[in-house]
């Protein structure tokens, strides 16, 4: 039984074997991407929008006030950045249903990259914020004491990232596939319509808890409120 | 019993317990988590967008101990790192 799609080798482009996980990684970026160029090709104010356009928008806003619920700070690099995690994922998860693709999702490969991208992005949000020294201060920030806890919490929630979307893909996978050979036909279309609802949730999780963590870097402490840092929140 | 029979016989059982117990503990939390928010949503009905978001949020959180188990029960089951190592030296040692 396959875990993961890594194994399985589309083409080879020299040197370098394609597997299926960056293949369907680029076909998912392809059709987001593809999409959205068309959609977006005539925005002019004269023209009257389609049902297209008012889809995006209808995406888009639930992203903006989603992510406005959960952290004050008016910054829209947090929407580029969660919004684009949040359509990737939630576009790999639904393509499960299509029988014969192996969502890039299902690979520990791609969970550990897209949680490594907001391990990354929440010192630089907080150091964006905050200065160099006010973000590193937030790691002694009840005291000393606490700054192996929280440099281990720090890459304990990346790796409870990963893990948690790869595992809830993977297991939806394989327990379709443990119920195909058991009970043909019934039973796999329900675990599949379940796999549809826990990826759209893990894909929204995902989202809500990069914010979370990045409004946590980004948030001013306190005690230290003066009008100078207060000036950055528009 | 061979080195291959201990080996495969061990790591189904370990499977099967790593599952089992990991399960016992989230199922707790989430029952706690669960009837703690419809009590909140049934004494402030108003507030239920709220709560219902922070539910899976932290139901996905909790739930996520059980999906390590079962991570490691499958990676026994069908991805076990001592099995290649001991079939490869069982055919070494055998021809």
């Amino acid at each position: 039984m396959e875990l993961t799609p890594d194994t399985s080798i589309v083409f080879t482009l020299g040197p370098i074997a394609i597997n299926a996980t960056i293949f369907n990684t680029w076909l998912i970026m392809a059709a987001l991407v593809g999409v959205s160029m068309l959609v977006t090709r005539n925005l002019r104010p004269d023209v009257p929008p389609n049902r297209w356009r008012t889809m995006l928008e209808v995406i888009v806003n639930g992203i903006v006030s989603q992510i406005a619920e959960v952290t004050e700070r008016r910054d829209p690099r947090i929407l580029y950045f969660v919004g684009t995690l949040f359509l990737f994922i939630v576009t790999a998860n639904v393509l499960t249903v299509i029988p014969g693709f192996a969502t890039p999702t299902a690979s520990l490969s791609t969970t550990a990259a897209l949680a490594l991208s907001v391990l990354i992005a929440v010192p630089m949000f907080g150091v964006g914020s905050r200065g160099v020294g006010g973000y590193l201060k937030s790691y002694i920030e009840p005291s000393i004491v606490m700054l192996p806890f929280n440099i281990i919490g720090e890459f304990s929630r990346g790796i409870s990232l990963a893990i948690r979307l790869y595992g809830n893909v993977m297991s939806g996978a394989v327990i379709a596939a443990i119920l195909l050979s058991v009970a043909p036909f019934f039973f796999p279309v329900l675990m599949d319509m379940l796999g549809l609802l826990t990826g759209v949730i893990q894909a929204y999780i995902f989202a809500i808890l990069a914010t979370v963590y990045i409004s946590s870097a980004t948030a001013e402490a306190p005690a230290t409120d003066t009008p100078e840092t207060a000036k950055d929140t528009p | 019993m061979t080195d291959l029979a201990i080996i495969a016989a061990i790591s189904i059982f370990t499977a099967g317990i790593t599952v089992s117990f990991g399960a016992i503990g989230p199922a707790l939390g989430e029952g706690k988590a669960a009837s703690t928010a419809l009590g909140a949503i049934a004494q402030q009905p108003d507030a239920a967008a709220t709560l219902s978001r922070t539910l899976f949020v932290s139901l996905a959180m909790i739930e996520s101990t059980a999906i390590y188990c079962f991570v490691v029960a499958m990676i026994l089951l069908f991805a076990n790192p001592f099995w290649n190592a001991a079939l490869s030296a069982a055919q070494a040692t055998g021809g």
